[in-house]
């Protein structure tokens, strides 16, 4: 068997959280694999939904109670505690988002635009889609359809092919 | 060797020197990946990223969609399978190092 073999042919990701990070996760692997000539599926689920709900997608945050890895610019710790000062879970997404814009890393809306270009679909979870009581109409224009967990399977197989959980 | 000429290239195809490069190599590393004929379309763009690096500018494929050459659809579809990947190659500069 040949390097050219063992490629990848196609990606399934799955994003269940809502929070920045594990949604640009799930982004920045979706689009990077489409770019690479690998085929790419996206799927949605729980929290993630978040991040297709057009109300909400373009507005994420990061989790500044309980992180761990969060500082403050100049590299000083971040105390867990200071999480709770109202506004400061905004104020550090917005700094967050900042950043990104300055590294050329496109906003929600955008990226999903960039990984359908390349041929790549995004799903929602049809039964968290329920749970959440949220509508098909509810949902980004870059959904291309609610799923079950069995289609998604179906559309994850083949050879070649990863399932990524975010 | 491209256009009758020797060039050296990185063991994935790409020019070591972008100034060996010129506009008659292109359909032969088109060809490497692919690409059977270079239309207008495939020129402007080549033009535009050498004008970016020349330049000194990260090329990403974000900035291709917003270069007002190609939409990403269309640059999808001219460099077909990896198209930021290929159109560099072609246009004989560094393999972009954006991950987006």
């Amino acid at each position: 068997m040949n390097e050219e073999d063992k490629r990848l042919k196609k990606v399934c990701i799955i994003c269940a959280k809502g929070n920045l990070e594990d949604v640009y996760a799930a982004l920045v692997m979706a689009n990077g694999a489409v770019m690479e000539g690998i085929e790419a599926k996206l799927f949605f689920t729980f929290f993630g939904l978040e991040a297709i709900t057009k109300s909400h997608m373009e507005h994420l945050h990061t989790a500044v109670v309980g992180n761990p890895a969060m500082r403050l610019p100049g590299n000083i710790p971040f105390p867990s505690l200071m999480g709770i000062v109202p506004g400061m879970e905004a104020m550090a997404s917005s700094m967050m988002r900042k950043k990104m814009e300055e590294l050329d890393i496109p906003h929600v809306g955008e990226f999903m635009e960039m990984i359908e270009a390349g041929g790549g679909e995004i799903f929602a979870c049809k039964l968290a889609v329920d749970m959440f009581g949220l509508k098909k109409e509810d949902l980004s224009e870059h959904v291309k359809d609610i799923i079950t967990i069995a289609e998604f399977y179906e559309l994850a197989g083949g050879d070649h092919s990863q399932i990524i959980f975010v | 060797m491209y256009a009758g000429k020797p060039v050296e290239v990185n063991d994935e195809g790409f020019f070591l020197d972008k100034e060996a490069w010129t506009k008659d190599m292109a359909p032969e590393i088109a060809k490497e990946v692919g690409i059977d004929a270079l239309g207008d379309k495939h020129y402007d763009v080549i033009e535009y990223i050498r004008k970016r690096v020349a330049a000194g500018e990260q090329l990403s494929m974000r900035g291709m969609g917003k270069s007002g050459v190609v939409d990403l659809k269309e640059f999808y579809q001219l460099f077909p399978g990896k198209p930021l990947k290929y159109a560099t190659r072609i246009s004989g500069v560094p393999k972009p190092t954006s991950c987006v």
